[in-house]
Order: structure tokens, then C-alpha cells, then sequence
């Protein structure tokens, strides 16, 4: 394994050599072209001519030749031969590597966990059904408009392989094809973007940028194969009920559980949902058991018949705050979206202005992204002036983390700070505020004005004309934006209000497929709507009290909890008119560039992917009322030690953490049967549960 | 050019001028530039290397570059220039119709063009985890040529998976749309329903280990399990719509097994009712099907000669006579690896002498000269006949005997041949020594005695054929016989047949009863295909295979060549092998088919493509380019969208499918 990522690294080395080397062509491409006519003339046509000539006459070209020889080695031949020069050692080098002995004694890297636990006896078992999250599934184009003809059943999201050549150069049409209709969330007319189907479709988001591959790998060598592994693919852009209607995934899924059960030995299956694929799949357990028009027909024990356990990772239960950065101003760092789509582009003015807008005309369709808002409202977020984080101490991280490097100097000044610390909490719970200081005072000075301008309609000057970046923002005035600033700080249930008015068009399509509330009674038939399925505060989970429930996440690293914006400066009349103001930074590292981060995985905070397991679901509560077991599995995030180990072996980021050898150690002993008491039940390292007993929800 | 030149010799003249009037030192100077004008030249040669290296590189970034650069319709813009408007693809003709996406369609792919990939190998396949061992770029085969058989090879007993390997079929569409890069196989039939408005949901590849016997598939992977319910799901999420099901090559005969198994009851069957057919198809549409079998595949597995559809063009082109590079040892490899896929065993002739002729006779006897006096005024045929063979032929060919040791023996006229029988001949000493050992092939086991005993016997028909390979090969048959079987019944009530070793033979096996199926078959016609071939013992090394085909063998009159005879079909299937069972065997209530399940015979006269550019052509018949015919896609299309047989214009026949049936002598 090491030695493949010695490999894969001198292939990057290879590849930047390579492009090094392409613009070097470009660079003397110009003289190369005609001087390789010239060098041709220099040599070819003297020597032809020479027979015919006086002795004198081929005295003259000799020495004309020798002078000549030299200029024309300067010129045409130093060129073409550092080239071919290039050419060959590169080459040279390629074939080293590709007879290079696939494993160097003294390389070989730490055994794969699968290796291992297949030596103690571990079998496959249990099916095991994949579903992924939202961005790292790959979707294909199956019709389209006439740009994207050469695209057809190639790639347009994830995994893209050869043909991302063909994207780049059409960038637009690719944004176009990605885009769902503005008004109805389903496909535009002409366009049908679709899942790709099987394991392929997440198990590389980018080549070489694993999501699910390892997982797998390390399944298949306890005997796992495609017969007995399912990647529920689905297209996440969509909402969740619409995959069903479009694409009928979720009986497809239904149907291959079933299959799967039936194949393997009426084994039930064990379900690993990754980040939105968590909330997917309860939507799904949801569906199944309700009868056929709106659900799946499964009857009231489907569960319990074919589940034996749902080991969520990484799972955005309770949704992300950053989800409110992604719509209000597309800056969201989600999951991967604009590492992937605008890595650093962004704050640039050229060409960042239209990669950003085009994010967020494109996103802004994807109505799943609004299943991914905080849940709960402020009882589990917070509010002005309390949030359950609070306390949490940003710098007793960084020391954790540091403490490896330098020990003796870290100590003094960190005691310093945290004590410094405990006088005030952060307000997380203002989850956007705009200038620093309303994010920090204390609420009874912040001014007080009406949110009514939020429920007045926003017609302002919608007969504007909608350019070719259109977004809802172009309809509203600037006096509204400034209204908006003016009220300084928003907690979950404002933004949810603002976002409304912002951007009704999409609130109101998307707010038919999900709700972000929590449940007074459960009892009540309106909760039988799907749009409460996927929300775990106003849905039950089945009747199966032997199935198992996991929470496994990343901890350690720092996430986004609530920000800092500011205007964007007025000269722009069109554009996103909100921004994260970078240049707020606080006295410690809870905040950064305009940013207060808390404990996480980098993507979800501890709060949203804990809760439900350590409280909500944990014995019989009215969001669990068959008492099925919980169980909560943190991992400590510790970066790679060296490049060698690639993403790291212990890393607990969001999507790393699928690399984690202590999680897929979890994973393999669940499938082959283990049950989380034999797994040692829970693992917390983070503050989990003091934050949940501040939060108070009633079960 | 010249411009340049003239301008600089003058310049040079100049300077010629003021040298002559050089001082001393000067002179010197000028001697001195001698040593380096030497490393100079020196220079030169490694320079020239580069320097060449170099143009080639910056030409062919140039060409890379204006071809990146160059609309994607511009070869298409070129052909339309030189040949004409292109037709427009079926799916766009078909959807301009208004027909759009009905019945769920299922593939079946056939042998040879499923991807395998590898889930647990040994130590030499490290980095190719999930990686395509079959299909894609068969870059491994190059690269580790052993490991590779080692990993394709299955148990030469059980015929599973050999100890701490694991090869799955690739699942999904990607299975078998392209069999390699650029060289499609469902493709463009793929392209042309998304274009009604197919897509994943709706069309599903039942991908299989196609080396596998038809029941292993189920024993291991559980695939025709998979299969049924997959169908199931589909037919319940299209709305109660059933399924298309268009199997090409050896998948007829997998889907065959299928319908069978399905309806079987739980233990040896799929347990889904004597129903289950009738509710969930709507058609069969059957691709190029070797129903009957191939005669193709007894080569193949008598000596590794298989032309079959891909493996040698893959494995080892050409150069078969030659041991350079080894090649008659990777033959030899290959052959091994062959013999252990029970699947190649399914596609032996089936139906024994009654189908395929006996000594004397044979269905298809006079396709090759009825075609001469069609194509040639026949002027010089006489005298040919003189010269150049001293058996003149007779009226009619014997396709009948499959193997023929010998040209001399291909011809002889039944009561001339004198043959000794081989079933009970003493195999003789073992010739296997050390050095073969590590290439095991049964024929080691064998000896001299086994070998020319099996040569005097001369002439083998199809019912000869199956004995002679269980003579050479006895423990490949009888793990094959395990499963497959190549006869006729008597009697098709007789319980024996619930055996699933005959559920893949059409002439063992009734159809289900479901009376409001359709069966189709397609397949092209107007290529000669391989039929019968004459054998000659090889000479060459103790490690090689014993028997060639005799490659020297030729008679143009009589469809001879290279060894082969040849008849009508799409290059690997005759024709007869194909249409047969549509055409006589399940047509009307027979015994095959009790219910009276529709038949209907699509055939699709080869055409070359016209130009180069046109790649592998919109009416070619052959094998699997047949694939991307258009006229066959359209009647895919159709029926995919809701049309009967009777709305595609019922029978569309070439061939002399009819006439032929007519000779076969089968009780119905």
C-alpha cells in the first residue's frame, strides 16, 4: 500500500515535470517552428548543391557552413534538442518507474486493517448496502443539448477520468447541464443528468481522491464482492422524494435489500450511510414501511426483517451550518463543493466574480442542499445568548495537536488563554452576524430592530433584466440588503426567515420536501408528510428493536459554527451582496477569517452527527420508540506524519475519515456480525455529552 | 528558400574576402576553433538523436493540439463530404416517430465481451484490485503474462474459482458497452434507446461470469437469482410493463437456461411458478444466436485454434507457427486457461448428425455451389477442377464432417474411408516430460498411441466430434457434461430432462408456456463462416499441441480455405445454427413449444462499410459488429417501444434458412 502511494506521488512529480515541460514547449514553440524550417534549409540544401560546384565556390560554403553550423546549433538545435532531451530522460524515468518492483523491500507500509481481521477469522457476513453523501456521488449525462454531445454517458460529476478534458472546455455548458429547473427541482427540459450506478459511482471522487475505495478494499479481504455489497446510488442534487419519483432509487434500493437478503442467506444487511446519505437513509427507513402511494409498500416490519444495522458516518443529522454560507453567498467550504469547483479563484475579483455567481445559480437549484440546514431551531442551536458549545475551548485543540511538535513552550501560554477564555463564552448560537463586534456583545446592546421587512414581499425591481447569471438577489433592491445588514445578527430560525426572503423561489420549492422544526407531538397524521421523514426531530425510527444504530465521526479538528459578514463593497450592482468578512479574527483561533469554528470533522460539527445517538435516540424517547440501541464512535483526528501516508491513516476528516484504520476496524467487525456492545460500545472523546444536556428537547 | 540563401552569400563572399587578408594571429585563431569543432561533431551525433526526438515531439504536440482543438463533428463533417449525408441513428428516426421508452429492456451479453475484474488475487496482481482483468485495456496481459492466466484460469476440477482468487463479472452497463477502448459491443445499441428516452432505471445488464457453466453462475453469484429479481423490480417500477430481453451470442443460450431455471421449482430452480415467464417477458430478441451451437468452438478446444470472436485476435495474432517469443508456449497457456471455462463446452455443435450432416450428407450441401453458378458464368471452372484436385468433389460439400484428417479424407466419398475406431485405443505412454510439465494440457497425458489413433480415424462428424474430445480431453468432458448436454430428446416428458444440464439446449428443453411471448431471432448473413476444417498432426516441438488445422487445404470452388469450410452466417455462427429453431424448431405448437410462442427471423445481409471513415459500419452482419446495424437497432427499438412482431413486418429472410430446415429430418 505504501509503496502505491511512493508511486502515485512520483506520478504527481511526474506529471508537474510534464507540464513543466509542456510550458517550455510553449515558451520556445514560436522560435521552434521556424527555426526547424530554417535548420532544414541550413543542412539539406547545401550539400546537394556541393558536387556541381568550383573547387572555390566549395571553399566559400565550407567556411559559410561553419559559420553558419554554430548560429544554427544556437538557434534551431538548442531548442529542438533540449526538447528531445527532456523527451527522454522523462521517459526514461516513466519506464523506471513502470519496472520499478511493485513492492521495494523496506517500503511496505503498515498492514490494511482488512488483512489483519481476515486472519483472525473475520467473514463477510452481513450484505452491506454504501450510501453516499452529497457531492461525492457521480452522475452521467444521458441527453443533453448539442454542446455536450461527446459527453453522453460520460462523467459529469465525480470520478472524472478522461473526460474532464471535454468539461474544461465547456465550462458553461457543463454548469448548464448540472443545473435542475429553477422552479420544479427536477430535470430542465432536454437535460437528463443521472446517477451513476454501482460501486464506481463513489469510490473515487477525482482519481487518486478516494471516498468509499478503501472501505471497500478492506471489505473485499474479508470476502465481500459485488453480490454482497450495494453502493445505493441516488442523485443527490435532487430532494429525497424526488429521487423516487424520477428515478425510483429508493425502490431500487428497497428492491436490492431485498434481493441482497434473499442472496445471502436471509442475512440482513448493515447499512454504512456517509454525511447526507445519513439523512437520505432515514428518509428512506421512512418510506419503506408506509404504504404504496406515498411510501414503499414494506409493511410495518420491513425493518426490523432486513436491517440489522445503520453505522452512520460522518452523518449531518441535526444539518450543517455551513449549508447557510452555501445559499446566502456560496462560500460555504461544503464537503467539497468549491475545493473542487474554485479552489482559491475566489476571492480573487478576476474571473472570481463569475465562477462564484455560477456556483450559486447552480447550487441554489440543488435542492438538497437545503436538507443539509441546522435542524432544531434554536433549541439545539442556540440563540443570542446561549448555544450549547459554549465553553468550548478552541486553543485546547491546537495544544493537543501541537503538543507532539514542541511541548515546554505550548503550556505556559495556552493556560494563559483558556483561563482568559472562561470569561466569555462564544455566541455561536448568532450564527451569522454582520461586523465582529455584533457577534460578541452582549445581546441587550445589540439594536432592536423588526424583522417584519421580512415577510413584506420583495418585489422591488423584479423586471430587471435576468442576465445571463441570474439569481433571486437580482430581483431585491439594494435597501433591502441594507436592511438585512442592519439587523445585525441572525440565529437558525432568523436565517431560515431570511433565507425565505432572500430567495422565496427556492425556499418554496424546497420547503415542500423538507422542514427544519421539531415535533410537538409525533402522534400528529401531518408528520406522515415525507417532508418530515429526513429531519430525525419529527420523525420516529421503525419499530425494530434489535436493529442498531451508529453515530461514527471525525473530532479534533476545527468547524465551522457560525460567521462574520459584511456588504460587499456597494460599486457592484449586481452579485451576491453578503460576504464572509475575512478579516475578522479574534483574539484566539475559535476565530478565523470571519469564521467561529467548534469541535468537528471539518464539515459537521460534533453537536449535529452526536446528538441523536448520545440523546435524542438513546433508549425509549418519542423519536425511538422501540428502544433500539445507540451507539456513538468518535475518532480522534491526528494529521499524517509523513507525505508517504497520503490522507493519513488516523485522520478524521469528513471524508478522510473513510481511511481511518480504527473506523474501517469498526465497519469490518460490524459486518462480519459483531454488535456494538462487542465493539465496545461508546467512544467519546469530545464534549458531546455535556453539550447535549444544555440542549433541551423533550422526549 | 533560395531568397535566404541568396542573401547570405554575399555576406559570405565578404567575409571570405577579409579572411584571405588575416594576420597570423588570426590564422591561428582559426586553427584553434579546430578541437572545437570536433567535440562539435561529436556533438552532433547524440545531438541529431535529440534534436530528432524533439521534432517528432513538437509535431506530434502540434497534431495532438489541432486534433483537441477540432470540432468533435468534424469527422463526421468529413465522411458527410465524401459519402453523403449520414442516415440519421434509428433512435433519433425512431423518437422523431413519436415513440418514445415503454417495455424495460434487459442485455445479455455473451461470451467473451463481459468484463471481468479482479476482488482477491495473489501476490503478483498487487495495484489491480477491482481492476479489469478482461476487457478495457488488457494492459495486464502484456505486462504479466502468466499472472494473468494464472488469475483467468478456473479449478481444472470444479470448474469454480481456483484457491485465493476471486474474478467477478463487472455489474452495470459499463460490462460490456465497449469490450475494448473504441471497440463497441451494446454501445451504440445503448446510445440509440437513451435517445427514446432509456436510461439506467429502465435498462439493466445482466452481467456473468462467462466462464462459469450457466448453473455455477447461480451457484457462486447468485446471478440468475440477481437476474430474476432484478426483472422483477424493473417490470415493477415501469408500471406492470414487461421486459425486452435481448441476449447476444452464447447469453441466448444463457437467457435460454434462465427461463428455464426460473420457473423450476426452489432447490435446482428459481421457484417463480410455471407463470413467472408469461407475466414478466413481453419478447426474446435473440443477437447473432449460436442455438445449435458453433463449429467454431471445436477447434477451439481441440487446439486452441479458436478465431472466436476476440480471444486470439487479443491473445496471440498471428505468429501461431512460429515459437518466437515463446508464443507456442503461451498457446499452450492459453488453451490451458480455455479448458478450465466450462462455458466454451456450451457452444459444441448440439443435435449430433441430424443437424449438422453426416458423412455424406449435410443440410447446408449445396450453398457453395449453388453461390458459384449464381456469382460466376462459370468459364474456366472445368479445367480448375482438373488441375488442381485429384479427388474431384463432389456435387455437394461435406460439411457434414467436421474434422477431417487431411484434404484427401475431406473428399473421399463415405465408402472409401477406411477408419479405425479410437474410442478403445490404448492411449500409449505418456510424452509429457519435465519441461512441458509446467504448461499442463491433457494431451501430455495421452501419448503417441492416443494420438495417432485419434488421427486414423480420419473423418468425425458432429456426434464424433463430442467422443473424439472426450477421447483427448476426458476430464474437461466430464466436467462439462456435468452440465451441459448435445443431443435430441425422445421424449420430453421424460423426468430426466428437469436435469438444468439440459436447460440450455433448445433441443432438450420445451420453451415456458407463455403463449403471448415473442421470440425473436437476428442475426447477420452474407459472410462465410467457419464449418468444418481439415486437421493434419503438427510436427513441431514435444511441449506443442498435437493437432493444426491444415492450413494449406484450399479449394475456392468448394468454400475451402486455409484449413476451414466455410458457409453462410455472421463470421462465427452459421446461419443454420441461428435461424433454425425459429424457423422450424419452435415454429407453430411443436414439442418444443407447447404454447405456440410466436417466432419471427430477422436477418440482416452483410455490407462492408463503404469508406475507412465510416469505422465498422452501419450494415455489417458480422458477429458482433452487428451491434451497431442500423436496421436492427431500429426493430430493437420498435419492439422496445411497444410494436409486435407482426408490426415489424414479420420475417425478413436472406439466407436459404427455410430450405435448409426443410432437410433436417427433426420429429416435432
Amino acid at each position: 500500500m505504501n509503496s502505491s502511494k511512493l508511486k502515485g506521488n512520483l506520478c504527481i512529480a511526474m506529471l508537474s515535470f510534464a507540464s513543466l515541460l509542456r510550458f517550455l514547449r510553449i515558451c520556445i514553440f514560436e522560435h521552434l517552428k521556424c527555426c526547424s524550417l530554417l535548420g532544414c534549409k541550413s543542412y539539406g540544401t547545401p550539400e546537394k548543391k556541393q558536387s556541381p560546384d568550383e573547387k572555390v565556390f566549395q571553399e566559400i560554403k565550407k567556411s559559410r557552413n561553419k559559420r553558419q553550423k554554430p548560429m544554427g546549433w544556437k538557434c534551431v538545435d538548442n531548442c529542438c534538442w533540449i526538447v528531445g532531451y527532456l523527451c527522454t530522460t522523462s521517459w526514461l524515468l516513466l519506464f523506471l518507474l513502470y519496472i520499478v518492483p511493485v513492492s521495494l523491500p523496506g517500503l511496505k507500509g503498515p498492514e490494511i486493517p482488512g488483512a489483519r481481521l481476515k486472519r483472525e477469522g473475520l467473514v463477510a457476513n452481513h450484505p452491506v448496502v454504501l450510501v453516499p453523501g452529497i457531492i461525492t456521488g457521480g452522475l452521467e449525462l444521458w441527453e443533453g443539448k448539442p454542446c455536450a454531445e461527446p459527453l453522453f454517458r460520460k462523467r459529469l460529476w465525480g470520478g472524472w477520468g478522461s473526460g474532464f478534458t471535454d468539461i474544461f472546455r465547456r465550462p458553461v455548458c457543463w454548469m448548464d447541464h448540472l443545473s435542475l429547473h429553477y422552479e420544479t427541482g427536477l430535470d430542465p427540459p432536454g437535460i437528463r443528468v443521472r446517477p451513476a450506478p454501482g460501486l464506481v459511482a463513489a469510490d473515487y471522487f477525482a482519481p487518486g481522491y478516494f471516498v468509499w475505495a478503501i472501505l471497500i478494499e478492506n471489505l473485499a479481504q474479508i470476502g465481500y464482492e459485488d453480490r454482497n455489497m450495494y453502493m445505493a446510488a441516488y442523485d443527490w442534487r435532487l430532494s429525497f422524494q424526488n429521487t423516487e419519483v424520477r428515478d425510483r432509487s429508493l425502490s431500487r434500493l428497497k428492491g436490492q435489500i431485498e434481493i441482497m437478503y434473499a442472496t445471502n442467506g436471509d442475512k440482513k444487511v448493515v447499512v454504512f450511510p456517509h454525511s447526507m446519505g445519513a439523512v437520505y437513509f432515514l428518509h428512506f427507513l421512512k418510506w419503506v414501511e408506509l404504504p404504496a402511494p406515498v411510501g414503499g409498500g414494506g409493511g410495518s416490519g420491513w425493518c426490523a426483517k432486513y436491517i440489522k444495522a445503520i453505522v452512520n458516518i460522518g452523518p449531518t443529522f441535526l444539518g450543517v451550518p455551513k449549508a447557510f454560507a452555501t445559499i446566502l453567498s456560496a462560500e460555504g467550504k461544503d464537503i467539497s463543493l468549491i475545493r473542487a469547483m474554485a479552489a482559491g479563484l475566489l476571492e480573487s475579483e478576476f474571473l472570481g466574480l463569475q465562477t462564484i455567481e455560477h456556483v450559486m445559480r447552480v447550487s441554489r437549484t440543488w435542492d438538497s442542499i437545503v436538507s443539509l440546514l441546522p435542524k432544531g431551531g434554536e433549541t439545539v442551536w442556540g440563540n443570542l445568548d446561549w448555544s450549547p458549545e459554549e465553553g468550548y475551548n478552541c486553543e485546547s485543540e491546537e495544544k493537543r495537536q501541537l503538543q507532539a511538535l514542541s511541548k515546554e513552550n505550548n503550556t505556559r501560554s495556552s493556560t494563559d488563554k483558556s483561563l482568559f477564555q472562561v470569561k466569555h463564552h462564544k455566541k455561536y448560537g448568532r450564527i451569522i452576524s454582520f461586523g465582529k463586534e455584533a457577534s460578541e456583545v452582549v445581546s441587550s446592546q445589540l439594536p432592536t430592530f423588526s424583522k417584519d421587512f421580512m415577510h413584506s414581499s420583495t418585489s422591488a425591481n423584479s423586471s430587471t433584466s435576468r442576465g445571463e447569471f441570474w439569481t433571486e438577489y437580482d430581483d431585491m433592491s439594494r435597501e433591502n440588503f441594507q436592511k438585512i445588514a442592519e439587523n445585525k445578527v441572525y440565529t437558525t430560525t432568523d436565517l431560515l426567515d431570511l433565507l425565505r426572503y432572500v430567495a422565496p423561489k427556492m425556499m418554496q420549492r424546497a420547503e415542500a420536501h423538507y422542514s427544519h422544526g421539531i415535533a410537538e407531538n409525533l402522534e400528529d397524521p401531518k408528520y406522515n408528510h415525507h417532508k418530515y421523514w429526513s429531519n430525525p426531530l419529527e420523525t420516529m425510527l421503525p419499530d425494530a428493536p434489535d436493529m442498531e444504530t451508529y453515530c461514527m465521526y471525525g473530532v479534533g479538528i476545527p468547524t465551522e459554527r457560525s460567521y462574520v459578514y459584511k456588504m460587499s463593497p456597494s460599486d457592484r450592482r449586481k452579485g451576491i451582496p453578503f460576504r464572509i468578512d475575512n478579516s475578522a479574527d479574534g483574539s484566539d483561533s475559535c476565530l478565523r477569517g470571519g469564521v467561529y469554528f467548534v469541535d468537528g470533522d471539518e464539515s459537521v460539527p460534533v453537536l449535529s452527527s452526536g446528538f441523536m445517538c448520545a440523546k435524542g435516540w438513546r433508549g425509549k424517547t418519542r423519536f425511538n420508540p422501540s428502544g433500539s440501541a445507540t451507539y456513538v464512535r468518535e475518532y480522534r483526528h491526528k494529521p499524517p506524519s509523513s507525505m508517504l501516508e497520503g490522507r493519513g491513516l488516523e485522520s478524521a476528516g469528513h471524508v478522510d475519515i473513510m481511511g481511518n484504520v480504527a473506523l474501517i476496524e469498526d465497519v469490518l467487525r460490524i459486518a462480519a456480525g459483531a454488535t456494538g456492545s462487542e465493539l465496545g460500545g461508546d467512544r467519546i472523546h469530545s464534549d458531546l455529552l455535556k453539550m447535549c444536556n444544555r440542549v433541551n428537547v423533550p422526549l | 528558400m533560395s531568397l535566404i540563401r541568396r542573401k547570405k552569400a554575399p555576406e559570405s563572399k565578404n567575409q571570405e574576402a577579409s579572411d584571405a587578408n588575416l594576420t597570423d594571429d588570426e590564422n591561428k585563431k582559426k586553427k584553434q576553433p579546430l578541437p572545437t569543432k570536433k567535440t562539435q561533431k561529436s556533438w552532433t551525433c547524440l545531438d541529431n538523436c535529440c534534436w530528432f526526438i524533439g521534432c517528432i515531439c513538437v509535431i506530434w504536440w502540434l497534431l495532438l493540439f489541432s486534433y483537441n482543438a477540432m470540432p468533435a463533428s468534424f469527422p463526421q463533417f468529413v465522411t458527410e463530404a465524401i459519402t453523403g449525408p449520414w442516415p440519421d441513428p434509428p433512435g433519433v428516426k425512431i423518437s422523431k416517430e413519436g415513440l418514445s421508452v415503454k417495455h424495460p429492456v434487459v442485455f445479455v451479453p455473451g461470451i467473451v465481451t463481459g468484463g471481468l475484474e479482479l476482488w482477491e488475487g495473489h501476490n503478483c496482481t498487487e495495484g489491480l484490485f477491482r481492476k479489469r482483468l478482461w476487457g478495457g485495456t488488457f494492459g495486464e496481459v502484456y505486462k504479466r503474462p502468466l499472472c494473468w492466466v494464472e488469475h483467468m484460469s478456473l479449478d481444472n476440477e470444479t470448474g469454480m474459482d481456483p484457491e485465493g482468487v476471486r474474478v467477478r463479472p463487472v455489474t452495470g452497463l459499463v460490462a460490456a458497452d465497449y469490450f475494448a477502448a473504441g471497440y463497441f459491443v451494446w454501445a451504440v445499441l445503448i446510445a440509440n434507446l437513451a435517445r427514446i428516452g432509456y436510461e439506467e432505471k429502465n435498462m439493466y445488464m445482466a452481467s456473468y461470469d462467462w466462464r462459469l457453466s450457466f448453473q455455477n453462475t447461480e451457484a457462486r453469484d447468485q446471478t440468475l437469482s440477481r437476474i430474476k429479481s432484478n426483472i422483477e423490480l424493473m417490470v415493477a417500477t415501469s408500471g406492470g410493463k414487461k421486459a425486452v430481453i435481448i441476449p447476444h451470442s452464447m447469453g441466448v443460450l444463457y437467457f435460454l437456461h434462465f427461463m428455464k431455471w426460473v420457473e423450476a421449482p426452489a432447490p435446482m430452480g428459481g421457484g417463480g411458478g410455471s407463470d413467472w415467464c408469461a407475466k414478466h417477458i413481453k419478447a426474446v430478441m435473440n443477437i447473432g444466436g449460436p442455438f445449435l451451437g458453433v463449429p467454431k468452438s471445436v477447434p477451439g478446444l481441440l487446439s486452441a485454434e479458436v478465431r472466436d470472436i476476440a480471444v486470439l485476435r487479443a491473445v496471440a495474432p498471428g505468429v501461431l507457427e512460429k515459437d518466437l517469443f515463446r508464443f507456442q508456449m503461451m498457446l499452450q497457456h492459453v488453451m490451458k486457461m480455455t479448458r478450465t471455462w466450462d462455458s466454451t463446452m456450451s457452444m459444441l455443435p448440439k443435435g449430433g448428425d441430424t443437424i449438422w450432416g453426416g458423412l455424406d450428407w449435410s443440410p447446408e450441401e449445396d450453398y457453395c455451389h449453388g453461390r458459384r453458378d449464381h456469382n460466376h458464368n462459370d468459364t474456366n471452372t472445368p479445367d480448375q477442377h482438373k488441375t488442381k484436385n485429384h479427388v474431384s468433389p463432389d456435387k455437394n460439400t461435406n460439411y457434414g464432417r467436421i474434422i477431417s484428417f487431411g484434404q484427401k479424407a475431406a473428399y473421399a466419398a463415405a465408402s472409401e474411408l477406411k477408419r479405425i475406431d479410437f474410442r478403445d485405443a490404448v492411449k500409449g505412454k505418456t510424452v509429457a516430460n519435465s519441461s512441458c510439465q509446467e504448461v499442463w494440457t491433457e494431451y501430455h497425458e495421452m501419448g503417441y498411441g492416443g494420438i495417432d489413433a485419434a488421427v486414423e480415424y480420419q473423418v468425425y462428424t458432429a456426434d464424433e466430434v463430442v467422443e473424439l474430445l472426450e477421447f483427448v480431453a476426458p476430464k474437461m468432458m466430464a466436467r462439462g457434461s456435468a452440465h451441459f448436454s448435445y443431443g435430441i430428446a425422445e421424449n420430453l416428458d421424460d423426468p430426466k430432462y428437469d436435469h438444468y444440464k439440459y436447460w440450455s439446449n433448445p433441443l432438450e428443453t420445451k420453451l415456458p408456456n407463455a403463449p403471448d411471448m415473442e421470440i425473436y431471432t437476428l442475426y447477420g448473413v452474407g459472410i462465410p463462416t467457419e464449418r468444418a476444417y481439415v486437421y493434419r498432426l503438427s510436427n513441431s516441438a514435444e511441449c506443442s499441441i498435437p493437432f493444426q488445422i491444415d492450413t494449406s487445404a484450399d479449394h475456392a470452388k468448394d468454400c475451402l480455405n486455409d484449413g476451414v469450410f466455410t458457409v453462410d452466417g455472421d463470421e462465427t455462427v452459421p446461419a443454420l445454427s441461428a435461424g433454425f429453431m425459429c424457423a422450424k424448431g419452435w415454429r407453430g405448437k411443436t414439442r418444443f413449444n407447447p404454447s405456440g410462442i410466436k417466432t419471427y427471423i430477422r436477418e440482416y445481409n452483410h455490407a462492408p462499410p463503404a469508406t475507412f471513415l465510416e469505422g465498422r459500419g452501419t450494415q455489417s452482419g458480422a458477429h458482433v459488429d452487428i451491434m451497431g446495424n442500423f436496421a436492427l437497432i431500429e426493430d430493437v427499438l420498435r419492439v422496445a417501444a411497444g410494436a409486435t412482431g407482426e408490426e415489424l413486418g414479420g420475417d425478413h429472410i436472406y439466407s436459404d434458412i427455410l430450405k435448409w430446415s426443410e432437410k433436417i429430418n427433426l420429429s416435432l
